[in-house]
């Protein structure tokens, strides 16, 4: 793999960029690989470029139904923060806004990760209480974040509306100064890059249709193109997880449903933070494209339509212009919805499941992009020790038999 | 926007007078005290939540505030049929009931 730097931009534009190798292989899958991973979207890649590179294992396979990073990875808001409530998910999350921290420069491949601060908005002395909680959570476990008045987002976000006679005033924030957003596709393009040059086979429109098991013990996967063999099976089919667990007579504690979000027209810098709401249920940043990256509700039902009802994008913008009545003239450009697996507990699985050699990491819900570093870091050492992670334990399929479960529902930024 | 038949009611009504329920045809347990943990937490939170064919609860909420089973296709979003609590559906993912 060429490295990217400085001076191959400029070699490169003296061919007119015509030159530039590409970003991977196109493999044709070999009969055995130690590890197949299912899912090419940003959490399997980061999975599969963890096992080659922290654990040494690169006779690996993604397999992919459509193309790399064509699902969720390309549907979210790309919001990323971690001020969750409760040590557990706190911790896990942290790990991976230090990953990103670094990502950047780890895979030589720019992810336009940008700490441009997370506020989440109180409007009722409830939320500020839980705001205040939270925050105090947060710095417990070493992450930033404070308490922040009216006064103060306003000069965070000028265009912001504090009055104090709205509906639903602004009563405060939790401001988290290195959250920020990044580029969806580039974080699943750097890792397939990645993992490609350390010898893992990227197979794209490549349908894994069934999961082949011998006394109990994964032997291999059948796919659309044809059989593969292997004794580890990492599933990370986000809304489709179900339909996965189901072909090796699994059942999960999640539900598919579709979650919308929607963007402007471009418009000229007015946005350079990421504002949440989850009393008027709204969330917005602005692209560095311009346009305004809004994220709405999951529809009411389950769905594996990836598109939502039309009511949920309605309440999202009617709260956007609540908290910017400016962006009431701005114009929707598009809109899209992806298939997101919703957990009870709001909270993702990372687990070994009772069939040996089989690996699931689902449940991410809502808000699984911000976690895609750490989330294949962990994932990636419980499949390579056969052992969870320490930081993955606590979301073992098992806490919905125990009760251990970890409600993450306040902490989740807007309630789904 | 689902236009969703209400059995109770017999009209087509907008989704936003429904609420959901989740899956149909889970029975609560009559002796939850005499199950296993593994048991208990299946009934509570694992759930089939398949592509396709689907047989669900919902709520007439702004309605008649009754429930109502409904079988839909969770991938088209059709919905099949709507019946009555204690009925059974006449589709199912194995094709029409007899």
């Amino acid at each position: 793999m060429k490295k990217y730097s400085g001076f191959s931009l400029f070699k490169n534009a003296l061919s007119y960029h015509e030159n530039w190798q590409k970003l991977w292989r196109s493999p044709k899958p070999k009969d055995y690989y130690d590890v197949v991973v299912v899912g090419g979207g940003g959490h399997g890649l980061a999975t599969a470029y963890y096992l080659a590179k922290v654990h040494g294992i690169t006779n690996v396979a993604v397999i992919e139904k459509g193309y790399l990073g064509g699902g969720n990875t390309a549907r979210n808001t790309t919001i990323i923060r971690s001020n969750y409530l409760w040590d557990e998910a706190a911790q896990l999350y942290e790990l991976s806004l230090k990953l990103w921290e670094g990502l950047s420069q780890e895979l030589n491949y720019n992810v336009m990760f940008s700490q441009r601060g997370v506020l989440n908005l109180g409007h009722n002395l409830q939320d500020m209480r839980d705001i205040e909680r939270r925050v105090n959570a947060n710095r417990l476990n070493g992450i930033d974040g404070e308490v922040v008045t009216p006064e103060r987002i306003k000069e965070i976000a000028p265009l912001i509306n504090i009055s104090k006679d709205c509906r639903y005033p602004i009563l405060g924030a939790s401001w988290q100064p290195r959250g920020g957003t990044a580029r969806h596709d580039a974080v699943a393009w750097g890792y397939a890059r990645g993992a490609d040059a350390l010898g893992v086979d990227l197979i794209q429109e490549t349908e894994v249709t069934g999961i082949r098991r011998k006394n109990g013990s994964v032997v291999g996967v059948e796919t659309t193109q044809g059989f593969i063999g292997t004794r580890k099976v990492a599933c990370v089919t986000a809304g489709n997880s179900g339909v996965v667990a189901a072909m090796a007579g699994l059942r999960l504690p999640v539900e598919s449903r579709p979650l919308q979000a929607l963007v402007s027209e471009p418009v000229k810098p007015c946005l350079d933070t990421v504002v949440m709401s989850n009393a008027v249920h709204g969330y917005i940043s602005q692209s560095d494209k311009g346009d305004l990256v809004i994220g709405a509700g999951v529809d009411g039902y389950n769905g594996y339509g990836q598109r939502g009802s039309f009511h949920v994008i309605e309440h999202t913008l009617q709260a956007i212009c609540e908290l910017f009545p400016a962006f009431s003239r701005v114009r929707m450009n598009r809109q899209w919805g992806g298939v997101v697996d919703t957990c009870p507990d709001a909270c993702p699985i990372i687990s070994k499941t009772s069939v040996d050699g089989l690996y699931f990491n689902c449940g991410w819900g809502t808000g699984g992009f911000k976690a895609t570093p750490g989330s294949g870091y962990v994932f990636a050492d419980t499949v390579a020790n056969d052992h969870p992670h320490p930081l993955a334990a606590a979301f073992n399929v098992d806490r919905f038999n125990t009760g251990a479960l970890i409600d993450e529902h306040g902490a989740a930024g807007v309630a789904h | 926007m689902l236009l969703i038949h209400c059995p109770h009611c017999r009209e087509d009504r907008e989704e936003e007078e429904f609420s959901y329920s989740g899956e149909a045809h889970i029975v609560r347990p009559l002796e939850p005290e005499a199950l296993s943990d593994q048991e208990w937490g299946d009934y509570l939170f694992f759930r089939k939540n398949p592509k396709g064919i689907h047989h669900e609860m919902w709520y007439h909420a702004v309605g008649c505030r009754r429930y109502f089973y409904a079988t839909r296709n969770t991938l088209s979003y059709e919905i099949l049929e709507t019946y009555k609590v204690g009925e059974q559906p006449q589709v199912s993912a194995q094709g029409a009931a007899q």
